[in-house]
């Protein structure tokens, strides 16, 4: 007998967690497909410096409820525009220090350019629609990130 | 009632993170409970003015011209920033 993929459940995960997560475990999840032939992930991490000032660390804020909804509609939407199969997004709110993880996108699909584009199209969507915001602080003080016209510039890109 | 809700900067400019506001035939769109919010002091006014301010309505991005009805749960907070 010839599993198809039909008989398998393609994963749709969306988590808002404080905990770090394993890109190698999530890989192997949204991996583990035959019929796939592409997996695209992409990690954000906490970075050092940001508009000139040291940052130490990061505290990320998020609306519970529309968060959720925000990002499984994103996921919807990357479906019906790529043909994807499994797509995992992992976003982690509270206090993370430098070069920790912040946020996890994974999609696999038969062929790389639909992967690809699935994945640039969710990380650029969640950054400018999905209701988190980050306060950074350099050991002394705290400050609230700006949006940046670049990240609105980028989800402008996908639009029809 | 409409539940009110504030995050991030707003909420800390504020000094609060929600509250019930009472529904009435006054406050029938966001742009009236925006200023309805405003007119409580000068604090209020300033951040309610802010041009980079957004709303949701019952957990969806919305406008200046969506209808606000008892029981919804209306959110104001700045541009967004995660990823």
């Amino acid at each position: 007998m010839i599993a198809t993929s039909e008989n398998k459940q393609a994963i749709r995960k969306v988590l808002v967690q404080t905990e770090d997560f394993s890109v190698a475990d999530e890989y192997a999840l949204i991996a583990a497909d035959a019929s796939d032939g592409a997996v695209v992930t992409f990690a954000g991490k906490v970075r050092d410096f940001n508009d000139g000032s040291d940052v130490t660390d990061l505290t990320l804020e998020h609306y519970p409820g529309m968060t959720e909804s925000v990002l499984k509609q994103i996921s919807v939407e990357a479906c019906e525009r790529w043909p994807l199969n499994n797509v995992t997004i992992i976003h982690r709110v509270g206090t993370m220090a430098l070069g920790e993880q912040i946020v996890f996108i994974g999609v696999s699909s038969a062929h790389r350019k639909a992967a690809f584009a699935g994945c640039e199209f969710l990380i650029d969507f969640l950054k400018t629609k999905a209701p988190f915001w980050k306060l950074e602080s350099n050991g002394e003080n705290k400050s609230w990130v700006d949006a940046r016209d670049s990240d609105e510039q980028a989800a402008k890109m996908w639009q029809k | 009632m409409i539940n009110v809700l504030f995050f991030a900067q707003v909420r800390e400019l504020l000094g609060v993170s929600s509250m019930q506001v009472e529904a009435s035939s006054d406050l029938t769109t966001t742009e009236l409970l925006r200023a309805h919010l405003a007119a409580t002091d000068e604090k209020w006014a300033r951040v309610m003015a802010s041009d980079k301010l957004l709303v949701a309505v019952n957990q969806t991005i919305s406008n200046w011209e969506a209808i606000v009805e008892d029981g919804d749960e209306v959110a104001f907070f700045p541009p967004v920033t995660g990823g």
